[in-house]
C-alpha cells in the first residue's frame, strides 16, 4: 500500500472513530492506541488487553509492581518484559478527569465511571453470574469488538 | 552417539532456549530435559494425580485447564478460553523452554505455593504426552 493512501485511511479511520465515540458517549476508555506486543502477548493470555487509558498511571504502575500478586494469581514476568509494559502503561494511562480517580484495588470495575454505565438499570445484576459471562473483567463476553478497544453500546450482546 | 552424549545436548539447547528465549525444542526434548535435571525417569501416572490434585491451596492445575486436557479450558478467575495443553491436540506446547518455564513457575507457585521440582513437570508433560487422538 503506497504512503498517501495509508495515511489518508488512517485519518478516515480516526474521525470514524472520534465521531462514533463521541455519538455513543464511549469517552471513558480513551483514546484507542495499538497495545505494544508484548502487553498483548503476556496480558492477553489470560485476560483482554484492557485499554491502558480505562486506569490512571498511579494504578497501573501499583499493578505492575504486584504481579506475582496479580488478583489472586501469580502474573510475574521477566524483569526486561515487565519494565517494557509498565513503561507503555504509564505512557497510555488515563489521564482526564475522569480515569483519575484510583478505583478500589486499582480495578476498572469498581471506577466510578464504569459503575455508573453498567448500573442495575443498564445491566440487570444478574447478567455478570451467567455462565456465558463469568466476571464483569470477562469484557468481551457482551462488548464483542472489545479486543479492538470498540466499547461502542451499539454492539453490545449480551449472552444468555 | 551414546545417551549420555545426547542428554547432555539437549540439555545444553534446553539451557540455551532459557538464555536466549524462543528457541524451538519439541516436547519430548523437554520431557528429556527435565527427566535429567530430575535424575529419575517420569511416571505418566503420577504426572496425572499431580495435575488433578489439589495440592493445599484453591486450585488445581485441572481449575483451569480440566481434567483431560484434551480440549479448552476456561481460566478461574477471568473465563477466558485456555486452549488444550496436550500436545497431540495443540502444537504450540512446550515447543518453548522459556515460556513453558514461565507458565510452570507462576501456576505452580497459584497450585502449590511453591515452584514445581523438575520431577514433577516432568511426570505432568509425560502424562500429557500419552493423550493421543
Amino acid at each position: 500500500m503506497s504512503h498517501p493512501v495509508f495515511i489518508k485511511l488512517a485519518l478516515a479511520a480516526l474521525l470514524a472513530a472520534s465521531s462514533l465515540s463521541a455519538v455513543v458517549h464511549a469517552e471513558s476508555q480513551g483514546p484507542r492506541v495499538t497495545p505494544l506486543p508484548s502487553y498483548q502477548q503476556e496480558c492477553a493470555a489470560c485476560h483482554m488487553a484492557y485499554p491502558p487509558g480505562m486506569l490512571p498511571g498511579a494504578s497501573w504502575q501499583r499493578i505492575m509492581g504486584a504481579l506475582d500478586k496479580h488478583y489472586g494469581a501469580d502474573a510475574s514476568l521477566e524483569q526486561t518484559t515487565q519494565r517494557a509494559i509498565s513503561d507503555w502503561l504509564k505512557a497510555h494511562a488515563g489521564t482526564y478527569k475522569r480515569v483519575s480517580e484510583q478505583p478500589a484495588q486499582d480495578r476498572i470495575t469498581k471506577s466510578t465511571w464504569f459503575l455508573r454505565k453498567h448500573r442495575d438499570g443498564e445491566v440487570p445484576a444478574g447478567v455478570w453470574k451467567r455462565a456465558s459471562v463469568g466476571s464483569a473483567a470477562n469484557c468481551t463476553a457482551c462488548h464483542s469488538n472489545g479486543a479492538q478497544g470498540n466499547f461502542s453500546e451499539r454492539d453490545v450482546k449480551i449472552p444468555k | 552417539m551414546s545417551q549420555i552424549s545426547c542428554l547432555s545436548i539437549v540439555f545444553a539447547g534446553l539451557t540455551c532456549a532459557l538464555s536466549f528465549q524462543a528457541q524451538a525444542i519439541t516436547p519430548g526434548e523437554q520431557l528429556g530435559a527435565y527427566n535429567s535435571q530430575a535424575g529419575a525417569p517420569a511416571q505418566p501416572s503420577r504426572g496425572q494425580s499431580f495435575f488433578t490434585g489439589k495440592h493445599g491451596k484453591e486450585w488445581s492445575c485441572a481449575s483451569c485447564h480440566t481434567a483431560s486436557p484434551t480440549v479448552d479450558g476456561k481460566h478461574a478467575s477471568t473465563a477466558k478460553v485456555i486452549a488444550p495443553m496436550a500436545p497431540a491436540f495443540n502444537p504450540e506446547r512446550f515447543i518453548d523452554a522459556a515460556k513453558t518455564e514461565k507458565w510452570f513457575r507462576r501456576n505452580c507457585n497459584d497450585v502449590l505455593g511453591r515452584e514445581c521440582t523438575a520431577a514433577e513437570k516432568a511426570d505432568v508433560l509425560a502424562w500429557l504426552l500419552t493423550l493421543k487422538r
